[in-house]
């Protein structure tokens, strides 16, 4: 039996002894499997900014907002924008059995301002609920808690954001800071969060007590009535059967009969999202798909090559041949050649689509990530290439007849 | 038992309706250690001959014995393992690798055989010294003369120790200086070694070197003796 090691060392002298041609055939190859990391890169990169979106957002989020739904979109209901209260919340909180927080909120803009520094953010006013809705953490101090809501102190949490544009590297704890000229204390720090789906600056943001916003921030707001209500269903299955308990809930209690339209809105947020990442997903698939093809015609490339290969090494084959070459041992020299060529490809494909998608990130603002998977599915799609387009090759200069491959010019 | 047994060998090529018997009921016996001289005029079925007896080819029809073991039957992996054991072939034109060093070129046939690097090194370079080619084991062919392109040949025909060596017209390429140093080769190997050698020629004083002769005409054996007469039509 003939050592893997000289067959191997065959097909090196063979491919170097062609240098310029096995570079060629090689480039197919690289450009190939660039074409494939680098679509996978970024169909998965955009795929995973949305599973970090719908894991910053809060998982499993429901939102009531009022207005009724139409199938545009949201249109603002009959007469009164604020058809949410307080009390609708505490109900969904008390009656929904598929919900597990309930998180009413009242939301504004405002100019903040400590010592010299000013910043206009996003205010919230919301109860002790909303760290669990929305699975934030806490940096440093505490969220605001039941006594802050019940007495309406004035307190503030803030995001990131805030903590930057405000603070700098000063530690923001216990500090004052005026709301719409309003002395807050500073009782804890969000961690961070990044971009919604929308691309807003989840970290730009401070949280008060809900009492607080109604009474001192946005005085204006009917008392008791409330912006939005985030929801969190009890697991991802239960989101259906939450969505459902909060809009009879909702409906009887703002008395709407069974012919009019709901003047409110439950938004799931989490489906939404599932369903983007799912289209990503297929979006990422078929761009790889459309990858490929280059990596096919690559691979067409090296048959080609190893075909002009065989052809132009009849004579050395007949003499192998002659010698006490196997068929078998003529054909494992070309298919390791044409596996060699394409692994090599494979490897620097690898480092081509590496280039790109860090090129496509940094230029075009993308997301790309680069996985073990998508090197392992480059090696071995470019090793099958070798082997599916070496082999009728091989087989062709296997099956030469020694006599005849002999007496070729 | 003779090494060599052939028993109405015939070898026919088909184009269409027309068919040539290249080799017509050919049966002949050539014991171990005889040193035989093949000629005939081209086109007689010499090589035609040769590679059936080197395995590099099979019969139409008949049986071949090689060391009592009939091989008309064999596979093509068979017939590989036959060449690359019991056979050593040496060709008119050379046939080395071009981009193979002759310590290269001899080293082929054992690859095939499995041996190891180390020993394969070992072995052709013990053989290189045999045909007196010891300083050029890393000359390329192209930097070789004929006469030691084909010396290198036989190297690497005789690398494997097979029991038959195969010269298809040998000297044909080769000025008669070099033509007789080549035959004086074969001798000594016969002579001390008791390697079987068959060799094809054309010329009368090469075909001398023979201790039996035997002339092909027209796919058939007109004279098998120790010498032949040289045929007048030639
Ligand atoms: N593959 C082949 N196909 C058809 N005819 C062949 C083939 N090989 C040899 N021949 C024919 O067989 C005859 C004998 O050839 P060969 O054995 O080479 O003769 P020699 O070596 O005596 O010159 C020639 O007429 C040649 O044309
Ligand atoms: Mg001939």
């Amino acid at each position: 039996m003939i050592s893997i090691t000289s067959i191997i060392n065959i097909a090196l002298r063979a491919l170097r002894a062609n240098a310029m041609r096995s570079f060629l055939a090689i480039l197919g190859i690289i450009i190939g499997v660039g074409a494939v990391v680098t679509m996978i890169a970024i169909g998965s990169g955009a795929s995973e900014k949305i599973s970090k979106q719908i894991s910053s957002i809060g998982s499993n989020l429901i939102l009531v907002l009022p207005g009724a739904t139409t199938q545009g979109g949201i249109r603002m209901g009959h007469g009164t924008q604020q058809t949410l209260t307080m009390a609708d919340a505490e109900a969904i909180g008390r009656e929904c059995s598929a919900v597990m927080a309930v998180a009413p909120a009242i939301t504004g803009t405002a100019q903040v301002v400590f010592g010299n520094q000013n910043w206009a953010t996003a205010i919230i006013g919301t109860t002790p609920e909303m760290v669990t809705v929305r699975e934030w953490e806490l940096l440093w101090g505490r969220f605001i808690n039941e006594q802050d809501v019940r007495s309406g102190t004035k307190v503030a949490v803030i995001g990131q954001t805030v903590a930057e544009k405000l603070f700098g590297e000063v530690d923001p704890l216990g500090k004052i800071i005026r709301i719409k000229k309003i002395p807050f204390e500073v009782i804890g720090v969000l961690d961070k969060k990044g971009q919604s789906l929308t691309g807003q600056d989840q970290d730009d943001i401070i949280y008060v007590p809900i009492t607080t916003a109604q009474r001192t921030l946005f005085g204006q707001t009917l008392p008791g009535r409330v912006r939005l209500i985030y929801v969190k269903a009890s697991s991802l299955e239960s989101i259906p059967q939450a969505t459902e308990q909060i809009r009879t809930l909702l409906r009887q209690r703002h008395r709407i009969g069974p012919n009019q339209e709901d003047d409110f809105t439950v938004m799931d947020l989490t489906q939404m999202l599932k369903a983007a990442e799912e289209s990503t997903k297929t979006m990422s698939i078929l761009l790889g798909a459309i990858a490929s093809v280059s990596l096919l015609v690559g691979g067409i490339g090296i048959m080609n090559i190893m075909l002009v290969s065989v052809t132009e090494r009849t004579r050395e084959i007949g003499i192998r041949m002659a010698v006490g070459a196997k068929p078998k041992d003529i054909r494992m020299q070309f298919l390791i050649e044409s596996v060699f060529l394409t692994t090599i490809g494979g490897v620097f494909g690898l480092l081509l689509g590496i280039g790109a998608s860090l090129a496509v990130s940094s230029l075009m603002d993308w997301p790309v990530s680069i996985s073990l998977f998508s090197a392992i599915i480059a090696f071995g799609f470019s090793a099958f290439v070798g082997v599916f387009f070496g082999f009728y090759p091989a087989y062709k200069a296997s099956n030469l007849n020694p006599i005849e491959a002999l007496r070729y010019e | 038992m003779s090494l060599i047994e052939l028993e109405n060998i015939v070898k026919v090529y088909k184009f269409g309706e027309f068919e040539i018997r290249v080799l017509d009921n050919i049966t002949v016996k050539i014991e171990k250690g005889e040193f035989v001289c093949i000629m005939g005029p081209s086109g007689s079925g010499k090589s035609t001959f040769m590679n059936i007896i080197g395995c590099l080819d099979t019969p139409t029809s008949g049986k071949y014995y090689l060391d009592g073991v009939d091989v008309s039957t064999f596979s093509l992996d068979q017939l590989a393992e036959i060449r690359n054991k019991k056979i050593g072939f040496v060709f008119q034109q050379f046939n080395l690798l071009p981009r193979a060093t002759a310590l290269e070129n001899v080293e082929l046939p054992l690859i095939y055989a499995g041996i190891s690097a180390k020993k394969r090194k070992e072995l052709a370079l013990h053989i290189l010294s045999k045909v007196g080619l010891s300083d050029r084991a890393n000359h390329y062919p192209r930097q070789l003369s004929g006469g030691q392109q084909q010396r290198v040949a036989i190297a690497r025909a005789l690398v494997n120790s097979p029991s038959i060596i195969l010269a298809d017209e040998p000297t044909g390429n080769l000025d008669s200086k070099s033509s007789l140093e080549i035959m004086e080769i074969f001798k000594k190997l016969n002579e001390e070694q008791g390697f079987t050698t068959i060799i094809v020629t054309h010329e009368p004083d090469i075909a001398a070197f023979g201790k039996r002769q035997i002339r092909f005409l027209d796919g058939k054996i007109v004279c098998d003796s120790k010498v032949c007469p040289v045929d007048e039509k030639l």
